[in-house]
């Protein structure tokens, strides 16, 4: 019997070990998953939370109630890594050894990164929304913020969700015209990159989204403190950017455990070949999702998507054959912008952003790069999507392949 | 395309990054390092250094992050050296990629 470890439980862990169960026989594979808590958090739900959408009873369900039959899960931090000796150790001890290593732990916010970010003014007058305590913190914020400077601030890249914080402003912008006191807001963007977002043709889309709700944005911004007393970010080049409220993305780092063993970079994700996800260094090591450094989004649709070439590996690897199939950094995301739209993304490792509609028979048309009101109902429809498909290893009603105009989309799961 | 710095032929994109990595020398680092307005002295010469083994070891352009936690080299003062855009100034002048924003 061997061993296959998955350390987290979470949406890249859940959907792993969902579809992998059914391609490994069980009399010759166990599959163990390590998490501390039983709380499993629909993270794309924390953004809609400061606004009153979601609360914790639209976000938080048992990660038990995911695991299908077949694996076991163990509640426990994990203290040391030992890709060497093939085993993870428990901070209360318990050793688990394995012939397969899953890393799926995530990545998260650290505010103790940034000077002066956490302190007196943690969540007062400075934010995030990238935790449930955060984003309930920043729903009461907002709620008594009757007018002033807010501020949604990135810190560095990578962070998971890169859209969000550009979302968060869409609605923000939205939630003040509703209660009636959109122009005693000044909103402002900050952040490291040389424009609103990462890729050109996206980043200039959205600039225009943001230059159209008079939304400022200052680039080029690598921040090196907060000065909490004075209520202004501080860059190394040493430009102030003040605030009233500040709603920062801290910088994003993977679990401890893995800076440890030598497994990652320096923000602690694991180094992976961005084709098979699989440990530059140790073959018996795969990551998965926001833990890895592969250089796509760190988004739960990176990991959905990455698991059609990772299961079909992973079998190969697991009876000693070569791993033929490749990941091309798939990634596509709906963009909230306000005012019941969006839009939606999609890109992979070599391919800018591309304009396209996603016929579905169930729901379609999505529509690429524009704002529409279908767009925005596919994302409220995906927290459903999440729990009851995409956590059981099935597929979304959505084409995996990129839309072009030339090219009839491919879909998969159909809905219908 | 093709062009000339410093007097010898180098391959470059259309933002002016070396595409060839072995086109690149001290001369046609001075040349660049002039472009973007500043001196290749020695302790600009150390971090470009670095930036090159790192990119040649592991095939991505070095995160500013990673130029100073690995690299040794403090953050602030990369910002004085390579003002403003101190990551695509570095990769500029060191004959190396752009680096690629994370999606």
């Amino acid at each position: 019997m061997k061993n296959l470890l998955v350390l987290g439980a979470g949406t890249a862990g859940t959907m792993a070990v969902a579809k992998l169960r059914p391609r490994l026989p069980a009399s010759d594979w166990r599959i163990t998953v390590v998490d501390r808590d039983d709380e499993h958090h629909y993270q794309p739900g924390y953004l809609f939370v400061p606004f009153g959408v979601y609360d914790r009873a639209d976000v938080v369900r048992p990660r038990s109630r995911y695991l299908p039959e077949g694996v076991d899960l163990v509640l426990g931090e994990i203290a040391a890594i030992d890709p060497e000796g093939c085993a993870v150790t428990l901070a209360d001890g318990t050793a688990l050894a394995y012939d397969e290593l899953i890393v799926a732990t995530g990545t998260s916010p650290r505010p103790d990164q940034t000077p002066g970010m956490l302190g007196d003014a943690w969540r007062r007058s400075v934010h995030e929304f990238y935790t449930l305590a955060g984003a309930e913190a920043l729903r009461d914020a907002l709620a008594g913020f009757a007018g002033g400077r807010l501020v949604a601030h990135v810190s560095e890249l990578p962070v998971k969700c890169p859209v969000a914080p550009l979302e968060f402003l869409f609605l923000a912008d939205a939630h003040f015209r509703d209660r009636g006191i959109r122009e005693r807001v000044e909103l402002v963007f900050v952040t490291p990159l040389d424009g609103a977002f990462t890729t050109p043709v996206a980043a200039e889309r959205l600039a225009g989204l943001l230059e159209a709700r008079g939304i400022a944005v200052e680039t080029d911004f690598v921040v090196e403190r907060i000065d909490a007393d004075g209520r202004a970010l501080v860059s190394y080049d040493e430009r102030t950017v003040p605030f009233d409220l500040l709603v920062t993305v801290p910088v994003n780092m993977g679990a401890d455990a893995i800076a440890a063993c030598g497994l990652g970079d320096e923000l602690q994700h694991v180094a992976v070949d961005p084709g098979t996800l699989q440990s530059r260094r140790f073959p018996n090591v795969f990551a998965l999702g926001d833990a890895n450094d592969a250089p796509t989004s760190k988004a739960g649709s990176a990991v959905h998507l990455a698991l059609e070439s990772f299961v079909e590996n992973f079998v190969q690897h697991a009876r000693g054959l070569p791993m033929t199939h490749a990941y091309d950094g798939r990634v596509n995301c709906f963009v909230e912008t306000g005012g019941g739209k969006a839009l939606l993304l999609d890109f992979d490792y070599a391919t800018q952003p591309s304009p396209g509609r996603y016929p579905l028979s169930a729901v379609g048309p999505f529509s690429g790069l524009e704002e529409t009101t279908m767009n925005h109902v596919g994302k409220m429809m995906f927290k459903w999507a999440y729990w009851h498909l995409l956590l059981r290893g099935r597929d979304l009603p959505l084409p995996s392949g990129a839309p072009r105009s030339d090219v009839e989309p491919r879909l998969e799961g159909a809905a219908s | 395309m093709l062009t000339t710095i410093a007097g010898r032929p180098v391959h470059v994109n259309d933002e002016g990054f070396l595409t060839e990595f072995d086109e690149w020398d001290e001369t046609v680092a001075a040349a660049l390092a002039a472009d973007i307005g500043v001196v290749l002295d020695e302790e600009r010469l150390a971090v470009l250094r670095f930036v090159r083994r790192d990119y040649h070891e592991r095939g991505t352009t070095p995160t500013l992050r990673r130029v100073s936690a690995t690299g040794g080299f403090d953050t602030k003062r990369l910002f004085v050296l390579f003002p403003k855009k101190p990551a695509k100034k570095m990769a500029y002048v060191a004959g190396v990629p752009k680096p690629v924003g994370c999606v």
